[in-house]
């Protein structure tokens, strides 16, 4: 245990969490292999790269692409990515003139197996206020600036649904392979909120 | 349900700050919150709707100043009392036993 941990009492809230895990544990209703296991799955093995493969097919096969747009469950377990969070997927693609953005208003519904768990502003109330009633200014926070005629349209995912955005192929990616398109691809670029790198950005 | 969990459209809340580089989980109590959630959930007692319900239920004032994970925690001592796997008595006896553990 840290110093620190003993210089302050611990806050209730572990408190809590330690007695709920310890007796959970002593009563034979959680594996403590398996606890150990859920946490190296969400937070080493799933996560924004899993769908910036996803991504970078769809950029480079037009066949994978369509497959993606029509059913994208099916299309992403190709990959081999599936599980909670992400049994219904819908797959949405910007254009020069429509601009897409995923939220959650209710909660903080997300694609787990394609983008790991959500980061904290896609759980706060300020994100999920704010992206349906003013996503314009919610992009120019993130330091996206689009053209006044874009469309933007936001998704308000639920318990059943969740939304990957297809981001924009930068320019001058032309026969790129897979592997280095991927690396363009955000995890803010598959929410909606930032657009994929240039290649100015990666060299 | 309607409460303080229906955000859309809210005014008032500022800006977004997102974290650069945030880290998956931002304490260790965050990790083990997580798990235990995800491995009672796996005993199949109650479903992701249940699971949402018993995180909505906390008190609106409360559900705003509160963090992620520790609606979570509260969602999962809800059903985990409600569905009388443990009781109140016990987990508060718990955290006593663990709070004297801590002042030694």
């Amino acid at each position: 245990m840290s110093k620190h941990k003993h210089e302050h009492p611990p806050s209730e809230v572990e408190l809590k969490v330690k007695a709920l895990e310890s007796l959970l544990i002593e009563k034979g209703l959680v594996d403590p292999a398996t606890l150990d296991e859920v946490i190296d799955i969400y937070e080493h093995r799933v996560g924004p790269q899993n769908g910036a493969k996803v991504v970078a097919r769809a950029w480079s096969d037009p066949d994978y692409r369509e497959r993606l747009l029509k059913d994208a469950s099916e299309a992403i377990r190709e990959l081999g990515f599936e599980g909670r969070q992400g049994e219904d997927m819908v797959v949405v693609e910007n254009t020069e003139k429509v601009h897409n953005m995923v939220v959650c208003t209710l909660c903080s519904c997300y694609p787990w197996p394609v983008l790991g768990l959500p980061p904290v502003w896609y759980k706060s109330p300020p994100y999920r206020a704010r992206a349906v009633s003013e996503p314009r200014s919610v992009l120019t926070e993130f330091g996206v600036e689009l053209d006044a005629d874009v469309e933007i349209r936001v998704w308000d995912s639920t318990a059943e649904v969740r939304y990957l955005v297809i981001p924009r192929r930068p320019k001058g990616t032309e026969g790129m392979s897979e592997t280095d398109l991927a690396k363009l691809v955000t995890r803010d670029s598959m929410i909606g909120t930032g657009l994929a790198k240039s290649m100015e950005d990666v060299q | 349900m309607n409460g303080a969990h229906d955000l859309g459209g809210m005014h008032g809340f500022g800006p977004i700050n997102p974290e650069t580089d945030e880290p998956v989980f931002h304490h260790e109590w965050e990790r083990r919150a997580f798990a235990i959630t995800m491995g009672a959930g796996f005993l199949g007692q109650w479903n992701l709707d249940m699971s949402r319900f018993a995180r909505e239920c906390t008190e609106p004032a409360e559900y705003l100043s509160t963090s992620y994970y520790e609606h979570w925690l509260h969602g999962l001592e809800i059903l985990l009392i409600e569905n009388g796997l443990l009781t109140r008595e016990e987990i508060d006896q718990r955290m006593d036993e663990l709070r004297n553990q801590e002042r030694k």
